[in-house]
């Protein structure tokens, strides 16, 4: 009885791997498929591209660069922007809602049932109304040309909030907080020192998201910035996409946008070991 | 996404290579020397000198303001100045001088329609802004020209003191569209882009017998005779164009009355002929309703498309029709051009003075400069292959005999463009140009294309129209 | 007694304190244009090319508008017919991989590299990533051929032109860019789950199935009711891919046009009393939802 058991879970298990990988490895060509593509299109000159479709690499790629960095558009500055903006957007928006969120859930205080859903409210407003009025509180601020409205108003980022808040509860023990006063931990050292580490899979998560998101924000920087040493890389590949004829080219524009996913696959990659790795949560459980 | 690649091609405005290999031209070689020097920073600075209206613009920036702040979409203008401007001097991708005068170009991409909320924000607060902040030169296309023309942020370039005798070369279309609802004129360019037919050698051989653009233009000189010679061209299996949207452009050109009329939405004659034309050719499998510049509509480029004919000005051939790659009907110099049924334009860039510039006389010299002075015209011409907004230099060039287009097979298309252009009469635009067009061709591809019927369409432009410009009534 | 309370407040005062830079940023940044957003739906307030019409007080003026005018009702159903054809694949494909990466039976050789190429969609631009589904999809485009070559249409079919194909190309592209997100966010509260319930789970013989259903999915709820309510606010104010694809038209006859597509269409003339209003309206659409999710799930605050 207990070995046919255990016989029919073999097989099972077997056939279930076998359906884990088929699906996995479909999935995965239908994830790279496109950066194949991309790779592909980087290749070939503005004409090929025209011609249509094609599986096969063509040999305009060094071409294309070249275009593109003897161009006037400044690339080089335009990664280092789209660096700062997105690094210093990701790191205070996680640290922001991570504190936000860790005052929701380890305190108790009066106001914590009005702000609570106050904040889920600001999710549900769709932000393209507030787009344009935004664009104008920042010129009367004076603050176009500058990245200030680009990073600091990720501090206040209701959905980062939301999931560590989410994230704090499944995973979070209040016990372990008493246990950190107890040992006669400040609270900001708490927080620095015990929960934020404890936090690191969320942390790794919601910065991933913001960083790629503000990566490939385009709306609210082409209305803020104009001078291009300044620009980000999408307003950069939008200028790129409204050259004029003589200098108009989708092989530099494929180029372009190959070239400013490098870094974001790179930023990925070393913050997705965080979430892969993950931590083991019960050797701080007390 | 194609709509953004469309706009941002729409608004690029267009230098043209009507002159491919025009720099060995004997009667333009002056020019071109003196485009040479220019290139050199030392050298320009003498060029400058020889010209009397930079000593102008020496005068006027000591007692005018020390910031031209010019707002554009690409970088065109900019290499424009940068190139031929007499004592422009870059500093880098976004600045430069002229005297004492510090230029910053304000570049903002036209995509989500960024480059027109940019410029609506700083036009509305310009009365309030420091002398060094205010506008002074602002770029705009024939599409929404008006709705900055139309209005008092933009000033009358006889303000700045430019006459109607200094403008006396330029082709009349390139000022209607600038020209606002009480007659005066506000703005400038130094492009003319006149459209034709061009058509595939190969086709019009197996079609109609011949490629010779007289001949042809026999079979296309009316719509009616168009269509008609869409059927043959259907029979040797060749679509007569590639999409409906091809057509579009020659027919809305064309127009006897203006899209809005006292506040109420108001579809032309024309416009409705290129409907129900297009409706037919469409049905029979005559056309397409591809965007312009899909990949779709963009394979006629070769002979193995089997489009016979696409409309549009010489930089489209030139430029944007793949006459650089190995195959296409442009590298074989397989094109033809004639004039077609109607003329047309496409493309174009107009330089205005927004009210208010603190740099009134150098925004006026270079207005004059740059759009009136015929040496920098000839060098603009060689230099940049640009058609540009000057009769008597342009047709000097039509009749060359010595200038012939490899991609059009040999053939000089400058008397066909020249023709066309004369004859254009753009005074019925309106300043909702840009959406009425933009969302009339959008709701007809799905009449074409059988998802509704007519009412349903016309219901469906008027919705969009009325989105876009909640004044308007139907 | 005294004590003890006395320190609770002494504690609690931090959450203001922790609470006090979100609250500023928040407060300038959002609380203002929101507020004015509201303010506006009251109003005629629009751009008539530069010149500035209003805002003149209409009352309600703008919400029988948008109501009397229908289109309302059809847009609000193409974002849900949308979202759920979008959601419903994504869901079940996030839950799928992540009870697999966390079955510690089944032990997937490469379970890592899996994990990572999941997102890497969503690091391509909305709008490169459509100019490539554009190129896919043309009538002379690679998938048309491939049909037309195993027979299976006789001429190129127009995805974009067609109301099934073209929201199925939407909620494809979508799902496609979204579903590693959700999988990550799955996958990263599955790690906070300490693995010694699944070892002990496992020591008494439960099945995957069990395991996934008794231990995984109960303490990933406030996750999962995370995923379901961002998915849901998210889908309610999709965008960008069904406006990339459509080039804002929603074509066919607006039959893929979504509230935010119709909402930025009024942006176009900066109509703030409409778009207004029509916020107003998707914000207590939204709100309405969430609170129903909460209910349904239980998503109670103080459990354990």
């Amino acid at each position: 009885m207990n070995e046919n058991l255990g016989l029919k879970k073999g097989i099972g298990l077997h056939a279930r791997r076998v359906i884990a990988y088929v699906v996995l490895i479909i999935i995965t060509f239908f994830c790279l498929f496109w950066f194949y593509i991309l790779f592909i299109n980087a290749t070939r000159s503005n004409g090929e591209l025209q011609a249509g479709f094609t599986l096969l690499p063509s040999t305009h790629l060094l071409e294309n660069w070249t275009n593109l960095v003897n161009g006037t558009l400044p690339v080089w500055n335009g990664l280092i922007n789209s660096l700062i903006v997105s690094s210093a957007s990701a790191v205070l928006s996680v640290y922001f809602s991570t504190m936000t969120a860790y005052a929701i859930h380890a305190y108790e205080f009066r106001l914590k049932k009005f702000i609570y859903p106050f904040i889920l409210m600001v999710m549900m407003i769709p932000t393209q109304v507030t787009a344009l009025g935004f664009i104008n509180l920042v010129s009367d601020m004076g603050l176009e040309d500058s990245f200030i409205p680009l990073i600091v108003p990720t501090i206040a980022a209701p959905v980062t909030f939301f999931y560590m808040k989410q994230y704090m509860e499944s995973t979070l023990p209040l016990s372990l907080i008493e246990a950190a006063r107890i040992d006669g931990s400040g609270e900001f050292r708490t927080f620095n020192a015990i929960v934020l580490p404890l936090m690191k899979p969320a942390i790794a998560v919601q910065a991933i998201f913001t960083f790629v998101s503000s990566w490939n924000n385009y709306f609210t920087p082409a209305l803020i910035l104009h001078e291009d040493r300044k620009k980000t890389l999408p307003i950069l590949i939008a200028q790129l996409r409204a050259a004029d004829w003589l200098k108009f080219d989708m092989g530099q524009v494929y180029v372009m946008i190959a070239f400013s996913i490098f870094p974001v696959i790179i930023v990925y990659l070393i913050l997705s070991k965080h979430i892969v790795q993950g931590v083991a949560l019960g050797s701080v459980k007390g | 996404m194609k709509k953004k690649i469309v706009s941002a091609i729409l608004c690029t405005a267009m230098a043209v290579t009507m002159m491919a290999g025009c720099g060995n031209n004997t009667s333009t070689n002056a020019a071109a020397d003196k485009g040479a020097a220019a290139e050199d920073g030392a050298a320009a600075d003498t060029a400058a000198e020889e010209t009397p209206a930079a000593d102008e613009s020496a005068d006027a920036s000591s007692d005018e303001g020390s910031v031209l702040n010019i707002y554009c979409w690409n970088e065109e203008f900019k290499s424009r100045i940068t190139d031929h401007y007499p004592d422009y001097t870059e500093v880098d991708a976004t600045t430069g001088t002229i005297g004492d005068v510090t230029v910053k170009w304000n570049i903002t991409p036209n995509d989500d329609n960024a480059y027109q909320n940019n410029l609506d924000a700083t036009l509305l607060k310009q009365a309030d802004a420091a002398a060094d902040d205010k506008i002074d030169i602002f770029l705009v296309e024939a599409d929404y020209a008006l709705k900055y023309v139309d209005t008092e942020y933009t000033m009358a370039v006889s303000d700045l003191g430019i006459t109607d005798d200094d403008l006396a070369n330029q082709y009349q279309y390139t000022k209607d569209i600038v020209t606002d609802s009480n007659g005066v004129l506000k703005g400038v360019s130094w492009q003319g882009c006149p459209g034709v037919m061009f058509y595939s050698r190969e086709a019009a051989k197996e079609i109609l017998g011949t490629d010779d653009p007289a001949e042809v233009q026999t079979y296309v000189d009316t719509w009616d005779k168009f269509n008609q010679t869409a059927a043959l061209a259907y029979a040797a299996g060749y679509q007569m164009t590639s999409s409906v949207n091809d057509t579009y452009r020659v027919y809305s050109n064309n127009v006897t009355s203006k899209w809005v009329e006292d506040g109420k939405i108001n579809i032309d004659d024309n416009i409705m002929q290129w409907v129900e034309d297009s409706k037919e050719l469409v049905d029979a499998g005559e056309t397409g309703t591809h965007e312009l510049w899909s990949d779709d509509w963009s394979k006629g480029f070769y002979p193995e498309g089997k489009v016979f004919c696409y409309f549009g000005p010489a930089w489209l051939v030139n430029f944007s029709m793949a006459a650089d790659t190995e195959g296409s009907i442009g590298n074989q110099g397989g094109w033809g051009a004639t004039e077609g049924p109607q003329g047309f334009f496409w493309g174009g860039t107009w330089i205005c003075a927004a009210a208010g510039t603190d740099n009134a006389s150098l925004v006026k010299d270079i207005m004059l400069q740059m759009t009136t002075n015929e040496d920098i015209m000839k060098e603009i011409v060689v230099d940049d292959d640009d058609f540009v907004n000057n009769k008597p230099v342009m047709e000097a060039m039509a009749e060359d005999t010595s200038y012939s287009s490899q991609i059009l097979g040999g053939q000089n298309p400058l008397g066909i463009y020249c023709a066309g252009v004369e004859n254009l009469d753009l005074s019925n635009l309106s300043a909702y140009d840009q959406g009425c067009n933009e969302e009339f061709q959008n709701a007809m591809k799905n009449y074409f294309e059988g998802s509704t019927d007519l009412d349903g369409a016309l219901d469906l432009f008027y919705k969009a129209v009325v989105e876009k410009y909640p004044e308007l009534t139907y | 007694m005294r004590k003890s309370k006395g320190k609770v407040v002494r504690y609690n005062k931090w959450g203001y304190i922790f609470l006090l830079p979100f609250i500023l940023v928040y407060v300038v940044f959002q609380l203002i244009p929101l507020v004015n957003t509201i303010y506006n739906s009251f109003f005629e307030n629009y751009m008539s090319g530069l010149t500035q019409i209003g805002p003149n007080f209409v009352g309600l003026e703008n919400y029988k508008k948008l109501f009397s005018e229908g289109d309302i009702w059809v847009y609000a159903k193409n974002t849900m017919v949308l979202w759920i054809m979008c959601f419903i694949p994504q869901i079940i494909l996030s839950l799928l991989l992540g009870a697999w990466f966390s079955d510690v039976r089944l032990k997937l050789k490469g379970a890592r590299f899996f994990k990572t190429v999941i997102y890497l969609p969503n690091l391509i631009m909305a709008s490169a990533f459509s100019m490539l589904f554009f190129t896919l999809f043309s009538d002379g485009g690679p998938i048309n051929s491939l049909l037309m070559q195993i027979g299976f249409i006789d001429e190129p079919y127009k995805f974009l032109s067609n109301t099934g194909s073209a929201r199925g190309l939407i909620a494809l592209m979508n799902c496609l860019m979204w579903f590693g997100n959700t999988t990550i966010l799955l996958m990263a509260g599955m790690m906070g789950i300490d693995t010694s319930l699944f070892e002990a789970a496992e020591v008494d013989g439960a099945t995957s199935a069990q395991v996934f259903f008794r231990i995984t999915l109960p303490l990933l709820r406030p996750i999962l009711v995370y995923v379901v309510i961002t998915s849901l606010i998210g889908g309610l104010q999709l965008f960008d891919v069904p406006q990339i694809l459509t080039n804002g038209t929603g074509d066919p006859m607006r039959s893929t046009m979504t509230l935010i597509m119709f909402l930025n269409k009024h942006l176009y003339s900066k109509n703030y009393g409409m778009a207004g209003a029509l916020s107003v309206i998707l914000f207590i659409i939204t709100g309405i939802l969430s609170l129903i999710v909460f209910k349904v799930t239980g998503n109670d605050k103080r459990k354990g």
